[in-house]
């Protein structure tokens, strides 16, 4: 009988493409081990490209913290469940120094403040703590911090992005704060984050850039401008438009998709497979059975199943909801792939609270995964439920990432634990 | 300020009694707590009856319904879709009950055909096949918002002012006779007098409190009626279920999306009520038995109304209580207070007969003998009320073709040119322009980003056009966020689910609202 897939044998399978099956592919190439990746990428496209570690404890209260490394230790005390808790300050450290090296390896520096949050302006003119950001928007933190004049530039027809709503927002703190509205070189109608990025690679419409932002800036010491500048050469980008200008320049990220997120998608899609990882992005697994003392037999194709994938062992990094790691229907919440136990509240009128932006949160996003110490999920009887599984990211429970400020942080730090639980316990 | 009138409550019956006594030469001023249909009169399923529900339970009522709605399908015909209904009996409904309708549907005049049920089935084939009864009847379905912004516009022009977010908080009575009322702007905090020759409190299931602030008892009971919203549109028709009212029964089409519902649960108080989960479950285990493609179906939008029950206190179903409507005329009353009228319950099907019936009342009291117009003159269709039609503002966009006049709202097609006519029309409504505003007069943040995506376009614009200074923008994007999330609370699985998650990550994660908007008050405007 002809086959109609293809067998693929590796050591680590990764199931998952958002931050943490990226992470955990990074971390799996650079210790050799033979990884295969399956995922969808497309929820990076919504990722800000800010790196959070841990910002907000207790939520309720909606403490700020400016030390991340003093929020995880009370966070840790308080809610010993929570994921971090698995970790210690030297492996979350040298996970994300990891980490930041290979974005800035494959041309995407980080800017980081080794113990302390930064605060970095939203289109929303809120103030976002975060921990690691693009050196692109790093001066947005200096001139922010010391309230210096500063010009906010906006464009004639990119939407949602407003410099007067920044401006009005901030005012109070913030009177040297101005913006300008210019024409984006040969453009009429509508504009696009990405298709601006696209033009300003071309140095004549970084020129023409800097003729229309020039007159407006004279009494400005920085100059602030939505995150637009190059996706594939932005430092030539932003260097070029930086000396143009003679003054520090910064990106502010845009709503989503914004291109602070997709140069960090791009980084990923193309490095990961230079690295030796065999990517199968804009797949997924369609089943998963395990067999004894062999390990996993994936099937996995867009659709239908185009390969089967035998792996010693593997990484579920599939996200939440929004990642279809977890699904509900009316009754309850399921995990997607080998139907894990979800811990989760006893039935859906606990889900959400009745009012959103309920600064303790919903109890939903508490549920998920639960592990032992070695980041292997628990099956119903409370033992891991398979010895060679680790599950790592947002899909795992006692934590609130959108509210702690810590999903970057537990993404990276938590693929670091399981990659190296791996390493441990099957290799 | 002096008026000859001052209207309490901005809901179908106030806005329609405004244009009614504006038609007759009187002068009024409406004064509404919140904002046009705050209450039931946009918690409702935009039905426009045809009698066939209540012709067992409350006959009076189905025939006022049929004559009313025979004669707003003439002259509000822009606010109207004329659908026509079904009523549809499934396997083990009461036979009895499906054997009588045709006959009391005959005796009150009101038309019901048989019809064949292979003939149903194909007219709307996601009717269940567990069918076995069918009745043709003349429901229709009327946009309410369009409905209480066209008259209130026609009001205005005619001459009669809009107080939106204006509350009632004291009435001067000097000899049984309302001598001034006071009004407090909500959102200056500033307070007005108001010297009326007359009040009419229309404030709907609120009426009860307002009578109580004259000192007046009237018995009031509230019940919550929840609803559901359909991704698509399911059926052409209304479709009802042929039974005696119960929850659950009846699906109303309303432009791209049909909303199914609904319940009848007491509730202690008239403020801010949202469904409930058990209320939710309940409505698509019922609707399903008639279409069951309701069991799979994605919902975009929960919401509930509270009606307003006048009568004794100790009926045990609030289903039986008549959905007529009251007059009460306080001078007669024991407390006697000469110059106070209250207008509450009844039907949307009937408001514009509630508010002639007021308004002769009003002008009896005046000594006015101009008769009632809105029986005979159409509602003009104006501006401010069509930007709530589906399908509108993306034809017109279209078909103008200006490529600086960018979308706003993606989901709904709502450009730039629609959302600066809506504020202009605001302004001109005595009013700021707030995303809650906006959303009530148009499609804005009931497509399928919730809101999430068109909430940022719309306030970064209005800063732009300088509607919004300082911080405004977060205030009212935590507003419209959590307006949105009432109706959103009770649909958390599957899709809706989903897209939660990136709201939160979006809004809350990103943009910290939770951490800017604690303990801002999320529900004026």
């Amino acid at each position: 009988m002809k086959r109609e897939y293809l067998d693929i044998t590796c050591d680590l399978m990764i199931i998952g493409a958002g931050m943490t099956g990226m992470a955990a592919a990074f971390f799996a190439a650079t210790r050799g081990i033979d990884t295969v990746q399956v995922g969808m990428t497309s929820e990076l496209d919504f990722s800000s490209g800010l790196l959070d570690l841990m910002a907000v404890h207790p939520i309720k209260e909606g403490r700020l913290w400016e030390n991340p490394w003093k929020a995880i230790d009370a966070l840790v005390r308080d809610c010993p469940r929570h994921p971090y808790a698995l970790l210690d300050r030297n492996e979350m450290n040298t996970a994300l120094s990891d980490f930041l090296l290979l974005l800035k390896q494959g041309g995407l520096p980080y800017h980081r403040e080794s113990d302390r949050n930064v605060m970095v302006i939203t289109p929303v003119g809120t103030l976002k703590p975060t921990y690691a950001v693009p050196v692109t928007v790093q001066n947005g933190i200096r001139a922010l911090q010391e309230k210096a004049g500063c010009a906010i530039i906006d464009f004639q027809g990119l939407r949602g992005f407003s410099g007067l709503q920044i401006v009005e927002t901030l005012k109070s703190d913030w009177p040297d704060l101005h913006t300008y509205r210019v024409t984006f070189p040969n453009s009429t109608g509508e504009l696009y984050p990405e298709h601006m990025a696209n033009r300003l690679e071309l140095p004549e419409a970084r020129a023409q850039l800097a003729e229309a932002i020039r007159p407006h800036i004279n009494r400005a010491d920085y100059v602030g401008l939505p995150a637009i500048l190059g996706i594939y050469e932005t430092k030539t980008v932003f260097n070029d438009l930086q000396e143009r200008l003679r003054r520090p320049l910064f990106e502010i990220p845009t709503m989503p998709p914004s291109i602070t997120g997709l140069r960090l998608k791009n980084i990923f899609v193309r490095q990961l497979p230079l690295s030796g990882v065999r990517t199968f992005f804009h797949h997924k697994v369609l089943k998963a059975s395990y067999i004894a003392k062999k390990g996993f037999r994936f099937e996995v194709g867009p659709q239908k199943t185009k390969f089967v994938v035998h792996a010693k062992g593997a990484v579920l990094a599939s996200g939440r909801f929004f990642g279809r790691g977890l699904c509900a229907d009316r009754k309850r919440i399921t995990e997607t792939v080998f139907g894990l136990p979800v811990y989760q509240p006893a039935d859906r009128a606990h889900w959400h609270r009745k009012s959103f932006l309920i600064p303790e949160g919903h109890p939903i996003n508490q549920s998920g995964l639960e592990t032992d110490d070695q980041f292997r999920p628990l099956g119903t009887d409370g033992r891991p439920a398979f010895s060679n599984l680790f599950a790592a990211g947002s899909i795992l429970a006692h934590q609130d990432w959108k509210r702690m400020k810590c999903g970057s942080g537990l993404a990276i730090t938590t693929a670091y634990g399981a990659v190296n639980a791996f390493e441990r316990l099957c290799c | 300020m002096k008026t000859q009138v001052l209207i309490i409550g901005g809901g179908a019956t106030g806005t329609g009694l405004a244009r009614d006594l504006a038609l007759r030469g009187i002068h009024c001023i409406l004064a509404e707590k919140r904002d046009i249909n705050a209450g039931a009169s946009g918690g409702n399923q935009g039905l426009l009856h045809s009698g066939a529900r209540y012709i067992a339970s409350d006959p009076s009522a189905a025939v006022e319904c049929q004559r009313e709605g025979r004669l707003l399908k003439k002259l509000a015909a822009h606010c109207i879709e004329d659908t026509g209904g079904l009523f549809v009996a499934v396997a083990g409904d009461d036979e009895n009950y499906i054997a009588e309708f045709p006959h009391r549907c005959a005796k009150y005049g009101i038309p019901a055909h048989v019809m064949d049920i292979k003939d149903a089935l194909e007219i709307e084939p996601a009717l269940s096949d567990q069918i076995i009864a069918v009745f043709r009847v003349e429901d229709a379905t009327i946009d309410p918002f369009r409905l209480s912004l066209a008259n209130i516009a026609h009001a205005q022009q005619l001459g009669a002012r809009l107080l939106r977010f204006t509350q009632t908080v004291d009435f001067k009575i000097v000899n049984g006779k309302i001598r001034s009322v006071l009004l407090l702007d909500r959102r200056s905090g500033k307070k007005i007098s108001i010297e009326p020759e007359i009040v009419v409190n229309a404030s709907g299931a609120w009426a009860g409190e307002v009578a109580a602030l004259a000192g007046v008892h009237i018995p009031m009971r509230y019940s919550k009626g929840s609803m559901l919203v359909t991704n698509t549109r399911i059926t052409q028709q209304v479709v009802n279920r042929l039974r005696c009212p119960a929850n659950g029964d009846i699906l109303a089409p309303g432009g791209t999306v049909s909303i199914i519902g609904t319940t009848s649960e007491r509730v202690e108080s008239p403020d801010l009520y949202c469904p409930e989960i058990h209320e939710v479950d309940l409505i698509i285990e019922q609707v399903a038995a008639m279409l069951p493609i309701l069991a799979s179906t994605q919902y975009i939008r929960s919401f509930s109304g509270v009606r307003a029950l006048v009568g004794a206190e100790d009926m045990s179903d609030d289903r039986n209580v008549s959905r007529g409507f009251t007059l009460i005329d306080h001078s007669h009353e024991s407390e006697q207070i000469e110059n106070f009228v209250t207008i509450t319950g009844g039907k949307l099907t009937t408001y514009r007969l509630m508010a002639e019936k007021t308004g002769d009342l009003v002008c009896k009291h005046l000594g006015i003998t101009q008769p009632c117009k809105t029986h005979i003159e159409p509602l003009p269709q104006t501006a401010d009320s069509k930007w709530t039609k589906p399908g509108l503002a993306p034809r017109l966009w279209i078909q103008k073709k200006n490529p600086k006049d960018q979308l706003l709202c993606e989901c709904q097609m709502v450009p730039q040119s629609a959302i600066d006519s809506i504020t202009s029309s605001i302004c001109t409504q005595n009013g700021t322009p707030s995303l809650n505003a906006i959303g009530l007069r148009s499609r804005v943040g009931k497509g399928s980003c919730q809101g999430m995506f068109c909430s940022l376009r719309i306030s970064s614009y209005l800063y732009d056009r300088k509607e919004f200074s300082d911080t405004q923008g977060l205030q009212n994007l935590c507003e419209f966020l959590s307006e949105r999330w009432r109706g959103l609370h009770s649909l958390q699985w599957d899709l809706p689910l989903i897209k939660f998650e990136l709201m939160e990550a979006l809004h809350c994660g990103l943009f910290g609202l939770e951490l800017t908007c604690t303990g801002r008050r999320e529900n004026l405007s």
